[in-house]
């Protein structure tokens, strides 16, 4: 069959052309209707109050109250703080401020350091001056040192130094007595350093009752000890300084007390978000009359919503927003992290807050922030703004954006643990055939290895796994099996073995090998903070190790926070030794470096070729670089699929933009009408994967009555015919750190009306969603943001007016989204049965146009799963519609790629039927466009071919 | 340059290849498109140029002119010469993946090969499979035979037997009461001759827990308890006599206890007591309360969890404090079940026989006997009743299914898997556990094909699984009846395949049945 080459028709498709379409007249359909959104937060509430009957065992997980070093930070009290600034000992180069501080209580010294970074970052970083041994500092997070911009002095006395923050108009100004910071632009302060007085360093100390400790002190530090113990008051030694208890675990603190505590204040601050990963809305709570929200990753059986409890993942990074500006401040701090949060208009009500401003007695609203961490040092990055969009870039300049996955990993993957065999694998793969569903990744949980030993395969139900994966592979399909961290303690077992003899393991305080209960029974845990250990780990992923891997399969990493079920909290013990550190030090970090290790693996199998995927429970700030994570184990209750928004949603916030939950809930068996919700949710969430719980009866698409197949196959497909458009969303997030999950405000930050919004969202900055997320529901209201906007319905391409509320009626089948207009959307409309299957297909192209009739977009295309993107292997254009002509620009001229595809058809959403349309490309390509006048679905369908 | 090129193409692409003009992917039968004139989509819905048809761009909402890709939800004929056509979704053309004759794939670049021949196997293997459906499809009609002879027959049995009936009832009724006449001297003496008896072994058993209270006080010479060295001052108890009683021995005798309070006693005195020779004959002491033995009670949620091999996380944490401690005293048997083996073993535990006295009022013997007979009779006469029952059965259209009642059918893996067809399914394992029973439930094939599918139900509760367990049983077509295979697809939902001829369909005609789904 003859087909002219591939490079001519490629280049003819993408080049430059314009479509000319005349006599349009703008169609429009006024709406009606404000519906007050009281309503629906009412419903809310009442759900919150209700739910509780089942739910985490909140006494494995501890309290503020439970965590001594939590307990000893929240007892103080905002006051004078007894830290003061020694300005003799400034010390001002190019680059950085150095400052001593002095605790006037205990006379311990600290070390101030003071940055300036590139891109509008201040960054602080305190230690203590002379550490009795070093405290840890975070590595592998920051992608690189940060540059620095130059800091300039611009007043000095003796209550403080002003410095300029580079060329615009920021200052810091440092006041001695007390210490505290404050960044100002203008006359404005935007954020305040200790200005509450909390600033606290519990300086690293000998234990009075050992023998070391007695020796030091005849011998080395007489002075110290002598200014220490005589000239001030002997420290109090409170309970759990030096030894902790938590149920029968026993925490032996050898360096003691070591937590470290800021305070941040953010004047004319209300919303502030962010600090992943937690079961709660988006917008913050203020924490006083409860516990602090809490970073510290644990495997949490059966979490409970709507509340600040740890959960498997930890991203110490807040942003503040109100109208005028958005900042950040990431703390970079791995250990047990609790954040409180206070506000000073937080227990007003609407009420109240009229009454403030109509007496005139109205203070500034503000927030209140409190950072308290177990151990390291204070190292605070200050990302001022002031758009979010600049918020999100300089913390992707610190740790790096959203890895760039292969497209196929965009679809739809079916998960359940566990598929029982590969009989059970190829009846699954062809039910998707028979019931002409799309997939593109069918995984395996725990059950397919040889007993829970990872990198094996029971002998028995998955006897040859290359068959299976072939068989998938011949229909471009994908498999994932799981690798967990802990490694059965076997001496038949290889990979055991080898970290065994190797010294790979995390060790326990006494210096043996930590073991711990996990799925295999007895386990070790590999020290992954080992670059040689994450080597090694690596190497396990080529094909000749990974014995029946195959190029199509790729990773799931669970349980890395790592789960241990005999441990405290379930987790590792706090005094386990990794190399020279506690568990207690660099405890978040431990999922981050697993699914890092397991990604380099994949890289490396193909000699650097091709992308990762790899799934990740556990995270911390900088996981984004590695692939994706999930929810973790959810359950199947329509709270839990409402709560997949806020909790996807703060984790794009802080570049974790690769995010799902298991559709349908982990634990626990969903309806019908939830499953379906959950299809149509997640069909517009980043990571789609239907996930199940061992116990819970199947629930494959089809198994529900046709009409519940069809519709899970529509929610699906719709997926799939978005793909373009989601792949373009990670290439841009890859490229700027952008999340593409995003609240509304993220885009309309002017529009308080946003701020809180957290049950609708947009993918990019183009598609708006509003899942049905309420059982039984006939309708919901969803919120149009934008004064000078219009969205269009995306299946009726009825027209609506921004900046309203609008009610819309729903049955089973509505997955309310809207299209902005002004926006540029390519689709694939040829949905087939799996991603891989589309790549040579041809584009549509859906033009909504915005009340100035003109309209923006984009389309990239690569080969989809290869690291080529880099070496600028790919086709990058903006297309833009205006003056009735659509046409294209290259926005990498240096870039070259070959497609097959195609653009076949161009959907204009808002104009009405053109009498006449022609096509126009550079060069010598021209031809005759026929317009579908006929169709009466939309006003113009263009044919491009 | 080649936009022209491209245009002309796509253009041609209903008529370059193909031998015959038709659009691709449409089937030789179908004679809606005519070359040259301009073509009505078959919904009527627009007419187009006929250059328009099958040109990769839809142009019909019913996908009728372009049965390709370019469509959604249409499909597409491969002739598939040499093995049967086939009609595919539109979304499978041009994919990368080729149906047998490659023809799917004319645009994909993908490397096809015409694989068809690969296909007779298949054929093969259906003409096999049609044999076995014309054997099983008669021997049904063999089946269908008799269970309508059958069934005539029960029902005239059933006639007949529930005449006979009452009468068996009333001679039943009347024995009854001959034979309770007879047996009342009979009870009375039985129980006289108990009463003496259990007054007895009361009398007895106090007696030994007094002389194991004196035993204790005797051997516990310092007041805390009995040791082992106190237990080692007597050397009658050792064990194998072997002269040498040692620590060790004296400890087995201790229950593994070093030392036994008062409450512990009695396992260690049902372990000494007859060879136990006393230190003194010194007065018996008051009785002691009598001890309670506790065995301790975990109380934790492990059934969340039933198999072992699964920790589970909460009962982890709840107990990890624990675990170290219990891992040892775990192994040790609890002292309780030496006790009550040691009791069984007790020969003075047997009641003596009746005395002669007792034995010659046992004449009832012959009333007994006819009534048992009599009664006999007529639960032969219920049983044949419950044809009643049996023939309320939905046995299949024609009753084919019949057979199937009151046989069962085994299949052995690691688990015994049995099938008794309307009445229960279970689940033994091979090597002791407890059987898991599931009772008839109903057909439950789907609404085109009900007795394609038997369901059994009211199995026992999984954890977060339904509250019962079920038991699919798929019925397919086969000459024996047999059990073939059985799966878990999800927990508690089983799955099991049965073959039997029951299920066999008139074989169609082989060949037309090869080109079923004609209809676009």
């Amino acid at each position: 069959m003859p087909r002219p080459n591939d490079t001519t028709v490629a280049e003819c498709i993408i080049l430059e052309r314009q479509v000319v379409v005349t006599q349009n007249v703008l169609r429009c359909s006024p709406l009606s209707g404000f519906l007050c959104r009281m309503v629906p937060v009412l419903v809310l509430w009442l759900a919150v109050c209700l739910t509780g009957t089942w739910a985490v065992d909140r006494g494995n997980f501890k309290t503020c109250d439970q965590s001594s070093f939590c307990k000893r930070q929240r007892a103080l009290k905002p006051g004078e703080s007894p830290y003061r600034a020694l300005l003799e000992t400034m010390e001002l180069t190019n680059t950085r401020l150095t400052l001593q501080l002095i605790n006037d209580n205990n006379k311990v010294r600290l070390l101030l350091e003071l940055y300036r970074l590139q891109g509008n970052i201040t960054r602080v970083k305190i230690n203590e001056l002379k550490p009795l041994k070093p405290r840890y500092e975070v590595p592998d997070v920051l992608i690189r040192e940060p540059p620095t911009e130059p800091l300039s002095l611009l007043s000095q006395d003796e209550n403080g130094v002003v410095l300029s923050l580079g060329s615009e108009s920021q200052r810091v100004i440092i006041s001695a007595r007390p210490f505290r910071l404050d960044i100002m632009e203008g006359s404005d302060v935007l954020m305040s350093l200790n200005s509450r007085g909390l600033l606290t360093f519990e300086h690293l100390r000998m234990r009075k009752d050992t023998f070391s400790y007695k020796v030091t002190s005849t011998v080395a530090s007489v002075w110290d000890n002598i200014k220490r113990t005589t000239k001030e008051e002997e420290e109090k030694v409170e309970d759990g300084m030096w030894e902790e208890m938590f149920k029968s675990h026993s925490d032996s603190k050898p360096n003691g007390p070591s937590a470290i505590s800021l305070d941040f204040s953010l004047p004319g601050v209300e919303h502030v978000y962010g600090i992943p990963e937690h079961a709660d809305t988006l917008r913050l709570k203020t924490t006083e009359n409860g516990d602090p929200y809490r970073l510290y990753n644990l495997d949490v059986f059966q979490y409970e919503l709507y509340n600040p409890m740890a959960l498997y993942g930890a991203v110490p990074v807040m942003l503040a927003h109100n109208t005028q500006r958005t900042t950040g401040i990431f703390w970079l701090n791995a250990a047990e992290t609790w954040v409180d949060i206070s506000s000073n208009t937080a227990g007003k009500t609407v009420f109240g807050k009229m009454l403030d401003y109509v007496q005139g007695s109205s203070e500034t609203p503000q927030t209140d922030v409190r950072w308290i961490s177990e151990s390291g040092i204070i190292d605070v990055f200050l990302m001022l703004g002031p758009t979010p969009k600049d918020v999100f870039s300089q913390y992707a300049s610190l740790t790096g954006t959203q890895s760039f996955p292969p497209l196929a990993s965009l679809g739809y993957h079916q998960c359940r643990w566990n598929y029982n065999d590969q009989e059970d694998v190829q009846s699954v793969d062809a039910g998707f055939d028979e019931h002409d569903i799309p997939y593109d990744f069918i995984w395996l949980d725990i059950e397919h290895t040889d007993g829970k030993r990872y990198f094996t395969w029971d002998p028995h139900k998955f006897a040859t796994p290359k068959e299976m994966l072939q068989g998938l592979k011949d229909k471009k399909r994908k498999l994932v099996a799981i690798v967990d961290p802990h490694i059965k303690i076997d001496s038949n077992y290889k990979i055991h073995n080898e970290i065994r003899s190797r010294g790979f393991y995390v060790k326990n305080k006494d210096g043996g090998d930590y073991e711990g209960w996990c799925w295999p029974g007895s386990a070790g845990y590999p020290d992954f903070f080992r670059a040689d250990m994450r080597a090694w780990w690596a190497s396990m992923f080529a094909y000749d190790k990974y014995e029946g891997s195959m190029e199509n399969m790729y990773t799931w990493n669970d349980m890395n926070e790592p789960s241990v079920f005999n441990g405290p909290e379930v987790t590792m013990h706090k005094d386990a030794v990794h190399g020279a550190w506690e568990n207690r030090d660099v405890h978040n970090l431990y999922g981050l470096y697993v699914q890092m290790a397991t990604a380099d693996g994949l890289t490396q199998r193909s000699g650097g070729v091709e992308r990762p995927f790899v799934l990740s429970r556990a995270f911390f700030a900088g996981s984004q670089r590695y692939g994706a994570v999930w929810t973790g184990d959810n359950a199947a209750e329509w709270d839990h699929l409402k709560i997949s928004i806020p909790m996807c949603l703060s984790l794009g916030l802080v570049g974790m933009s690769f995010c799902g939950a298991d559709i349908g809930g982990f634990f626990k068996t969903p309806s019908t009408e939830l499953l379906v919700r959950w299809y149509q949710t997640g069909a517009y969430q980043p990571f789609f994967r239907a996930h199940a719980h061992l116990d819970t009866p199947r629930r494959e698409p089809w198994l529900f009555g046709p009409e519940n197949t069809a519709l899970i196959r529509e929610a699906i497909r719709q997926r799939y015919a978005l793909l373009p458009y989601w792949y373009q969303q990670f290439y841009h997030a890859h490229r700027t750190g952008d999340p593409i999950m995003r609240p509304l405000w993220v885009e309309y930050p002017q529009d308080p009306a946003t701020f809180a919004v957290d049950d609708e969202y947009l993918i990019g900055r183009d598609l708006l969603v509003h899942p049905v997320t309420e059982e039984g529901a006939r309708g919901l209201t969803a919120y149009l943001p934008g004064k000078d906007e219009v969205w269009f319905d995306v299946h009726t391409f009825q027209k609506h007016n921004g900046a309203q509320n609008l009610y819309i009626p729903v049955t089973m089948s509505s997955i309310p989204v809207f299209q902005r207009g002004g926006s540029i959307i390519p689709r694939k409309v040829r949905v087939r049965r799996s991603s891989e299957c589309m790549e040579h297909d041809p584009y549509t192209l859906y033009v909504a146009l915005n009340l100035q009739r003109t309209a923006e977009g984009e389309l990239y295309i690569d080969d989809g799963h290869t690291f080529n993107y880099e070496r600028k292997e790919f086709i990058h254009r903006r297309l833009s519609f205006a003056k009735n002509i659509l046409s294209s620009v290259n926005l990498a001229p240096d870039a070259q790629f070959t497609t097959r595809s195609w653009i076949e058809r161009v959907v204009i959403l808002g104009a009405s039927k053109p009498s006449k349309v022609t096509l126009k490309t550079a060069g010598e390509c021209f031809a005759f466009l026929a317009c579908d006048v006929d169709s009466s679905l939309v006003p113009c369908y263009m044919l491009a071919n | 340059m080649s936009c022209q090129y491209l245009l002309l193409l796509m253009l041609s692409v209903g008529v370059s290849t193909v031998e015959v003009h038709r659009p691709r992917g449409v089937p030789l039968s179908r004679q809606f498109y005519e070359e040259d004139k301009p073509f009505t989509c078959l919904d009527g819905s627009r007419t187009i140029p006929f250059d328009r048809v099958n040109d990769d761009y839809c142009d019909c909402q019913d996908g009728s002119d372009e049965p390709t890709a370019a469509c959604p939800n249409g499909s597409f004929h491969c002739t598939n010469a040499g093995f049967r056509p086939a009609f595919i979704p539109s979304s499978r053309i041009n994919d990368g993946i080729c149906c047998c004759d490659t023809t799917d794939e004319y645009n994909s670049g993908a490397a096809c090969q015409n694989t068809c021949d690969l296909g007779r196997k298949e054929r093969e293997e259906l003409v096999k499979m049609a044999e076995i459906a014309k054997e099983g499809f008669q021997l049904k009609q063999q089946l269908i035979h008799e269970a309508k002879r059958g069934l005539e027959d029960k029902k005239a049995k059933l006639s007949e037997i529930q005449s006979s009936k009452k009468d068996l009832e009333a001679k039943v009724e009347a024995l009854r009461t001959v034979k309770e006449t007879a047996e009342q001297p009979e009870k009375e003496a039985k129980g006289r001759h108990m009463q003496a008896w259990e007054q007895k072994a009361i009398a007895r058993k106090e007696k030994d827990k007094a002389k194991m209270t004196e035993v204790f006080l005797e051997l516990d010479d310092d007041a805390d308890g009995v040791s082992v060295a106190e237990l080692l001052s007597h050397s009658e108890l050792d064990p194998d006599l072997d002269s040498s009683f040692t620590e060790a021995e004296a400890q087995v005798l201790m229950g593994g206890e070093d030392k036994v309070d008062p409450a512990s006693f009695e396992a260690v005195w049902n372990n000494i007591k007859e060879k136990y020779l006393s230190e003194s004959n010194a007065d018996i002491p008051a009785p002691v309360e009598t001890a309670q033995e506790e065995t301790p009670v975990s109380d934790n949620d492990s059934d969340q969890y039933p198999e072992d091999d699964i920790p589970e996380e909460e009962e982890e944490d709840d107990e990890e404090d624990e675990d170290d401690d219990q891992d040892e005293s775990d192994y040790k048997v609890p002292p309780t079940e030496r006790t009550k083996e040691k009791k069984d073993d007790d020969d003075e535990g047997t009641m003596p026989p009746y005395d002669q006295e007792t034995q010659n009022l046992i004449d009832a013997q012959k009333a007994r006997d006819e009534f048992d007979e009599a009664e006999r009779a007529l639960r032969e006469v219920d049983d044949q009743i419950n044809l009643e029952k049996e023939i309320s059965f939905d046995f299949g259209p024609s009753a084919e299914f019949g057979y199937l009642y009151s046989q069962c059918y085994e299949l052995t893996t690691s688990y015994i898997y049995r099938l008794c067809p309307f009445n229960r399914v279970s689940q033994k394992p091979k090597y002791g556990g407890s059987e898991t029973n599931l009772t008839w439930g109903k057909w439950s094939g789907p609404q085109d094909n009900i007795y394609s599918v038997m369901k059994y139900e009211h199995g026992t509760g999984c954890w977060q699984g339904p509250n019962r367990s079920t038991t699919q049983v798929k019925l397919t077509c086969g000459k024996e009846t047999v059990v073939t295979s059985t799966s878990e697809p999800s927990r508690c939902e089983y799955l099991m395949e049965f073959i039997t001829p029951a299920v066999c369909q008139e074989p169609p005609n082989l060949d037309s049945g090869l080109h079923e789904h004609e209809e676009l």
